[in-house]
């Protein structure tokens, strides 16, 4: 599909295809602490910021703590505010994020997904945001420096949609994609601007006509209606991101689906995988399918709110599944077999499925390992047991 | 811009505004006198105004008023401008922190007896 609009291709690492996605959107606040794979992000942001090219108020707070509390404030007083982190940066804003979702401020993060203490290590897993994923954020998960850049759009979007009004998170891979350089299809400027437009809050703390109280105490007596409401909010993004992402293909001639299905509709077997992998795992597929197998690639974008309808209806017809998970949730299922095993429950028939784990840490996972996976499915190989892929057992 | 809407007692999870705001000084509504054991028994004859138990107060339960004309307060002495009032019951949750603080002993902590009120 070719859509006749001003856009360039330049090479960019993915850091830098975010930044420039904040270049365009122009937040009024930016609050973020450096942390490795994150870094480059903000670094970027801050010299457009410092030259001029963004009106954008940059604070460089003494924590990440603090950076998400700024942003959360600024966007309580009608801000646009966004961040980004990583790790234990992501680990040490835990108190706020989900004062940021309650009170229903529509921040947006990039997080370079990286493996969390301890042992320290830099290196990309989704061990920090798969620990925050019970906190009322919107996740989305990147395959590319393209996705990572496109989903920054959709995600501010999203969040400040007046159904959803709630904060999201963009991963991309630490390092794989935040440091890799690709060619990255950089739309024009006033296109991408006017596509987020301005922020309308509909109450702020700013409105010295009408002052508010932000973050009142409620106790046994309204708490869990104030949650039912999160909640609500949860299932109306799950509708309105596919709304959005019909908008921005407008733009840029590309689908915004809840997953992308690889060579799905007449596959067998399939596996699922988020993030860079399924980059690598599309290549598998590829070889497989010239070698005669009718095997797929199913990978989720939108992870919060889980797509569990739809996921089940994408799933329904194969033999095998393998679920790739890149973090564990310790003492059970990993996350994101957790959510395909779910989803799959209201089939009449049981699809046999099997949990992996890989990449912990930044452990290199290979094509051949990724057809490997494919291979067991189709031999049957399954046990309730994870199986590791890439550990020295 | 929009306007908040207070909340009424009993209201469903769709019609609250959402994220639990609300307007501004809602704690008004909040009548914390209802925590009271003990409550505050002030004297104005051992005032000396000095707005030490004002500035304390948790609650802001100690109203003031601007009077030039004067009351008689601690040994005897006339008191002009800003003067404490007696302590408003609706919010006083008799924590006792005036009475600890007053340097004339003006407030004496008694037990509450909801009955008197």
């Amino acid at each position: 599909m070719s859509v006749n609009i001003k856009s360039k291709k330049i090479p960019l690492t993915g850091a830098e295809a975010v930044a420039e996605a904040m270049r365009q959107i122009k937040p009024d606040v930016v609050a973020a602490y450096p942390i490795t794979p994150q870094t480059p992000i903000v670094e970027i942001f801050s010299k457009y910021a410092a030259d001029g090219l963004v009106e954008t108020e940059v604070v460089t707070p003494e924590s990440e703590h603090s950076a998400i509390s700024i942003v959360t404030a600024a966007s309580a007083a009608g801000a646009r505010a966004m961040s980004a982190s990583a790790s234990q940066g992501l680990a040490l804003m835990v108190e706020v994020l989900p004062a940021t979702s309650g009170l229903r401020l529509p921040v947006v993060m990039a997080i370079a997904n990286r493996a969390l203490s301890a042992p320290i290590n830099i290196h990309c897993d989704h061990s920090d945001m798969m620990a925050v994923r019970d906190l009322g954020w919107i996740q989305i998960f990147s395959e590319n420096a393209q996705e990572a850049y496109d989903n920054m759009f959709l995600a501010v979007r999203l969040s400040e949609h007046p159904d959803v009004l709630l904060p999201s998170m963009v991963g991309l891979d630490g390092f794989i994609i935040s440091h890799g350089v690709e060619i990255v299809e950089i739309y024009d400027d006033e296109l991408m601007h006017n596509f987020v437009g301005e922020r309308k809050p509909n109450l702020t703390l700013f409105d010295f006509e009408n002052p508010i109280t932000i973050g009142p105490l409620q106790l046994t007596d309204f708490y869990f209606e104030t949650k039912r409401q999160e909640q609500e909010a949860m299932k109306n993004a799950l509708k309105i991101y596919l709304e959005i992402g019909k908008e921005l293909s407008k733009i840029t001639g590309k689908d915004y689906p809840y997953f992308e299905s690889y060579k799905l509709e007449d596959a067998e077997y399939a596996i699922a995988v988020m993030g860079s992998t399924a980059g690598t795992a599309k290549d598998a597929v590829d070889e497989l399918r010239e070698e005669g197998y009718k095997v797929g690639l199913f990978k989720p974008k939108l992870f919060r709110p889980f797509p569990y309808d739809d996921v089940r209806e994408a799933l329904k017809n194969l033999k095998g599944i393998g679920v790739l998970d890149r973090a564990y949730s310790f003492g059970a299922y990993a996350p994101l077999y957790t959510d395909i095993r779910n989803a799959l429950y209201d089939l009449d028939k049981r699809i046999p499925i099997q949990s992996y784990i890989y990449g912990l840490g930044g452990r290199d996972i290979f094509k051949h390992q990724i057809k490997n996976v494919f291979m067991e499915l189709i031999e049957g190989k399954y046990t309730k047991e994870e199986k590791c892929i890439g550990l020295r057992e | 811009m929009n306007k908040v809407n207070k909340v009424k007692p009993g209201a469903t999870w769709k019609e609250i505004p959402i994220g639990g705001t609300l307007p501004a000084a809602t704690s008004l509504d909040y009548k914390t006198g209802t925590w009271r054991s003990f409550v505050p028994k002030w004297d104005p004859n051992q005032c000396s105004h000095c707005m030490i138990c004002v500035h304390y107060c948790p609650v802001m339960a100690i109203p003031t008023k601007i009077d030039e004309n004067g009351i008689k307060g601690w040994r005897d002495r006339i008191y002009k401008g800003v003067l404490r009032l007696e302590t408003n019951l609706d919010y006083c949750t008799g924590c006792g922190v005036c009475a600890e603080e007053c340097p004339t002993e003006a407030i004496k902590m008694e037990r509450e007896t909801w009955e008197v009120r």
